[in-house]
């Protein structure tokens, strides 16, 4: 049992997690840093944040991405909970077998892969049927909703599979229809898997860049493949206090959360 | 078990009193699965398609298939194995292949080794600490991995901290090059896949049964003993879900190699982006992507078996 307190065990995780954090917080210092030379300590200054909301590029980029970040975790939080409640709930149907791959695999198929087959699928249609006229927010949008779709069902299913079935037993004795059982027990039950679904769908699709590349057409450049052909060219402070903003916006994000999950889970645990 | 079952006979009763349930019932089903098999199946057909056509100077950039000739009245069928036999006759695609299973085994390897302490110690901590623990292994993950390895890419530069403190300490009095070099794509890996090993060791230690340690120990097992002998197979699933989870995006990795990594640093999924965004050869990144899906279709089916079970 003491097993676990070792000093070896506390050490090595405690390396373990200054490798995770050492490098976000050298960046977030060097984002305050005056200096043009990015390595080179020159005292605080907020100045590369001032360039950066005077950066037309990158600006026009990240409003592209919130747009495309927010329709498709959208459109991936309404397909995935269907995926996961089917998955979950229904019983053996054909192609039920099938259907669980094609959620899983998405998760760990290298994006290269994605990116290419999704293009080559639109450029297929565009010949065969006219559609999609072009690529741009709309192809990425598809894209991105598809690997969304697979993180949402797969955490909806798992909340699905840990919920208590009495509630929907019950409705369902009282006479409730599968619509309105949906609805009105089940949904709200899993309300925060499909929350936190949208959340990581909403990361998921901002942050990615190679699918993005392969589907986006001319002028349509996404925030990191802004990002990507700024720093392939060599380190830019700018980008320094962009990450900064996006780890300080994420992390409050994930706090709350987390405070708020605590605070339900002690509140249950008081209640029973 | 027993609550599937109740579900089952009244999901058929509702399907018995009103057959548009029925089609309701199908309706549910299908939305999800015509979406991915439109969006996720289908496009790997079209890949194996168009990588048996062959690169020509045109929109789109490949020949198509079939090809009815209305002035003689030809219909042909061209087939290109073309770009198969390439990948399998140029030493380029099989070190590439190579290359990058070598990189992403190692890399699987040292993610284990860092994350297993990390993930044991939050599944043996207090409620509250573990949250806490938790949450920052999550933080990094929700942060960008684009920005994650740029950040590398600062640390590691010739001028940057990781060689202003090595020389400070007097490690090294030159310093190193350790950007563009196969070692910081090993440490790019280690770094941006890290969560996706210690979420699921975390999970399968957190089921483990203290009271088999504690049984070991007083029956005299050493510490190193109840942890190879007990802890190490109990945690067994976590560590392959963790390993597949690292090992099978890495293998196709793009960004890591593209920053980190020199020109010499051969990566399967670098291979492909130049192929089809310099080379604009379309059917043989294609039919790199189809061997790429061959080589990881068996990990990635254990993966869904996997999950079948969890199911």
């Amino acid at each position: 049992m003491k097993q676990g307190n070792s000093l070896t065990l506390k050490f090595m995780s405690g390396a373990g997690f200054v490798f995770l954090y050492a490098p976000i917080i050298a960046m977030i210092v060097y984002s305050f840093n005056d200096s043009k030379l990015v390595t080179v300590w020159g005292g605080w200054s907020l100045k590369w944040y001032a360039e950066l909301f005077r950066n037309e590029q990158i600006m026009s980029a990240a409003w592209v991405s919130l747009k495309i970040a927010f329709i498709s975790a959208t459109l991936a939080s309404v397909l995935g909970t269907v995926a996961g409640f089917v998955l979950s709930r229904m019983r053996k149907f054909v192609g039920k077998a099938m259907l669980t791959g094609w959620v899983t695999a998405p998760l760990v198929m290298p994006e290269v892969i994605t990116g290419l087959s999704l293009l080559l699928l639109f450029v297929s249609l565009e010949n065969m049927f006219g559609w999609p006229a072009g690529r741009g927010v709309m192809t990425i949008v598809i894209a991105h909703t598809t690997f969304c779709l697979a993180y949402v069902a797969v955490v909806v299913q798992s909340r699905l599979a840990s919920l208590d079935e009495t509630l929907e037993e019950a409705a369902m004795d009282l006479g409730a229809k599968p619509a309105s059982l949906f609805f009105l027990i089940t949904l709200p039950l899993i309300a925060p898997a499909i929350i936190s679904g949208w959340l990581l769908s909403f990361t998921l699709s901002l942050d990615d860049l190679v699918i993005a590349s392969f589907v986006s057409g001319p002028g349509n450049s996404t925030l990191p493949m802004v990002i990507f052909s700024k720093v392939r060219l060599g380190v830019t402070p700018e980008v320094n206090a962009l990450a900064t903003l996006m780890i300080v916006a994420v992390s409050i994000a994930v706090i709350a959360a987390i405070v708020i999950l605590h605070r339900q889970s002690r509140y249950n645990d008081v209640n029973k | 078990m027993m609550s599937e079952t109740t579900i089952d006979k009244k999901t058929r009763r509702f399907a018995w009193r009103l057959s548009e349930l029925r089609l309701g019932r199908a309706a549910v089903i299908l939305v999800p699965m015509l979406w991915l098999a439109a969006f996720f199946f289908i496009p790997f057909l079209v890949v194996f398609k168009i990588s048996l056509a062959e690169a020509v100077i045109a929109i789109p950039p490949y020949s198509p298939l079939l090809q009815w000739d209305s002035s003689s009245a030809y219909l042909t069928f061209k087939i290109n194995f073309g770009n198969y036999l390439y990948l399998f006759e140029s030493r380029f695609y099989l070190d590439a292949y190579l290359s990058s299973l070598k990189i992403a085994a190692i890399s699987t390897f040292f993610a284990l080794l860092i994350g297993f302490p990390i993930a044991y110690l939050i599944a043996r901590s207090g409620p509250t600490k573990r949250i806490i623990l938790l949450a920052l292994v999550i933080l990094p993950f929700w942060t960008s991995f684009l920005l994650r390895v740029y950040a590398w890419m600062v640390l590691l530069r010739k001028d940057g901290l990781v060689n202003d403190v090595l020389m400070a300490i007097g490690i090294i009095d030159q310093p190193l090059q350790i950007l563009q070099t196969e070692f910081a794509v090993y440490l790019g890996i280690v770094y941006t896949y890290l969560p996706f090993m210690i979420l699921p060791l975390y999970t399968s230690l957190e089921k483990m049964d203290l009271n088999l340690i504690d049984a070991a120990q007083d029956l005299g097992a050493k510490p190193y003993q109840s942890f190879f002998l007990i802890t190490l197979p109990l945690a067994k699933t976590g560590i392959i879900a963790g390993c597949l989870l690292v090992f099978i995006p890495a293998v196709g990795e793009y960004v890591i190699p593209a920053l980190l990594g020199g020109s010499d640093t051969l990566m399967i999924g670098r291979v492909l982006w130049d192929e089809f965004f310099q080379n604009r050869d379309w059917p043989m990144a294609s039919a790199v992507a189809v061997m790429m899906l061959i080589v990881l279709v068996g990990p990635i089916m254990y993966v869904r078996n996997s999950n079948k079970e969890v199911e």
